[in-house]
């Protein structure tokens, strides 16, 4: 295992038990009895109306979607970016067509209208 | 065994120090941005607890560890507790893998007669560690902090609270790519993805210069990834209530608004590193410059709030996707040609 790692998670532990205690001793401060009025979802006072669920528009998901597409390609780069001065021209022009090829994409994407929001 | 000890303990010692100075900052942060606030809008803000209302965070945060401790009776109990707590998290976590200051110990200590080298695995500087692949651990830790927000908005069984959080997960997402991509240009003059070895290649210019369409693109995106003004459509409260965080009280508020502002401190504190210079400057001791350049890009995010008004989502998404994302990659391949031929 690498060793650098060590202090990462020593101050994971620390974090998630200040964050922790924090939550635990404001619950046993401020500890009372829920009112039946306290109990419904606040929707600016009003009796929460239509169903329990809210109905989300499709385009969350699409962008979720082009997210995990564009990502993982972007994530190509980043070795391309640190042996970039080793590779020189050839690297450089691989990366051009790689990137014509990301854009055609995008332009497919806009066209499309997958991020037309009306 | 004894050097092993050593190498957890000074770690945790810096953990320690480095966790309770970003709790200060933010009680610090919060009185700054409503003073600031009221100073833009012609009025007083906090000024009544202490000298110049400096007391008003305390007084604010002992106020909320009193309020009533609201668990409200939901479908998913468990992540409804969680959400803050991994909210806070998150949003703490990265803080990990930056540089604040440059030599903080001595080289060697002595302890019950034995020598330690503390120089080893980069224990002396002001960094708790110094990954190799720093850069990609802070991108990928920090995009995280998209789960404690859209957990906290579905759990609360509340419409919109859920919408809220349906919008800062497809914000964050698409925001994070074009962070990625606006700090390429950076990496590929260092060469290195390594926090400090970025730092210390600023010696004598901060890439800023070199790289100032890349800070600018940054800086929006780091906008709507802690999601302040103009891009703050979580909390948009003329159409949402107060968005992810509508059903939360107390201390669970609290976490929520603390990782709010750690996240500004975040953002503003990987835009030092890598393109104002880190901890480096003339007289003054390292750390001091890193917390005046932090403090300065902090400012400058309060003042964008008090200047601009928020845009819609769809505005939102369209700059993102058909502007800003082409642009990056210009920016990279134009950071390509003169790195080649320059």
């Amino acid at each position: 295992m690498n060793v650098y790692y060590i202090p990462v998670l020593l101050y994971l532990l620390l974090i998630v038990v200040m964050m922790g205690s924090i939550l635990f001793i404001s619950s046993l401060v401020g500890k009372k009895p829920l009112t039946d009025i306290q109990k419904i979802p606040y929707e600016c006072g009003l009796d929460p109306a239509g169903p329990k669920e809210a109905y989300v528009p499709i385009k969350f998901y699409v962008i979720a979607m082009l997210f995990i597409v564009f990502d993982i390609e972007v994530v190509f780069f980043y070795p391309w970016l640190i042996v970039y001065k080793d590779l020189g021209i050839v690297g450089f022009i691989e990366m051009v067509i790689f990137f014509t090829v990301l854009l055609i994409g995008l332009f497919y994407v806009i066209k499309k209208g997958a991020l037309k929001w009306e | 065994m004894a050097e092993s000890l050593v190498f957890i303990i000074v770690s945790l010692i810096k953990s320690v120090v480095l966790v309770s100075l970003i709790m200060v900052s933010v009680m610090i942060g919060v009185y700054l941005e409503r003073r600031i606030l009221g100073f833009i809008q012609l009025r007083y803000g906090p000024n009544r607890c202490g000298p110049y209302g400096i007391l008003q965070s305390v007084a604010d945060g002992i106020k909320l560890f009193c309020k009533q401790d609201i668990t409200l009776p939901v479908t998913e109990k468990t992540i409804y507790i969680l959400a803050p707590l991994i909210a806070g998290v998150t949003a703490l976590f990265p803080f990990v893998a930056i540089p604040f200051a440059d030599k903080i110990a001595p080289d060697t200590i002595t302890l019950f007669g034995k020598v330690f080298d503390l120089t080893k695995y980069s224990l002396n500087r002001g960094v708790i560690a110094d990954l190799p692949g720093g850069v990609l651990f802070i991108l990928a830790v920090s995009s995280l902090s998209v789960y404690g927000v859209l957990l906290a908005g579905w759990s609360s069984d509340n419409k919109y609270s859920f919408l809220g959080a349906m919008r800062v997960a497809s914000q964050m997402l698409s925001y994070e790519l074009f962070l990625g991509i606006s700090i390429m240009g950076v990496l590929m003059i260092t060469g290195s993805i390594r926090m400090t070895e970025i730092v210390e290649a600023q010696k004598h210019m901060w890439f800023v210069v070199y790289q100032p369409l890349g800070f600018i693109l940054y800086m929006i995106a780091g906008f709507a990834e802690a999601c302040r003004t103009p891009f703050d459509l979580i909390e948009c409260e003329n159409e949402l209530g107060s968005g992810f965080n509508t059903e939360y009280s107390s201390m669970k508020f609290a976490l929520f608004y603390l990782a709010e502002y750690i996240h500004i401190i975040t953002i503003s504190a990987i835009a030092v590193t890598l393109f104002l210079g880190g901890w480096q400057g003339p007289w003054l001791p390292s750390g001091i410059w890193f917390i005046i350049k932090v403090a300065c890009l902090f400012i400058f995010f309060i003042w964008v709030r008090g200047t601009y008004p928020r845009v819609r989502f769809d505005q939102l998404m369209s700059v993102g996707w058909k502007y800003l994302f082409p642009i990056a990659m210009a920016n990279l391949i134009a950071t390509g040609i003169c790195v080649l031929f320059l």
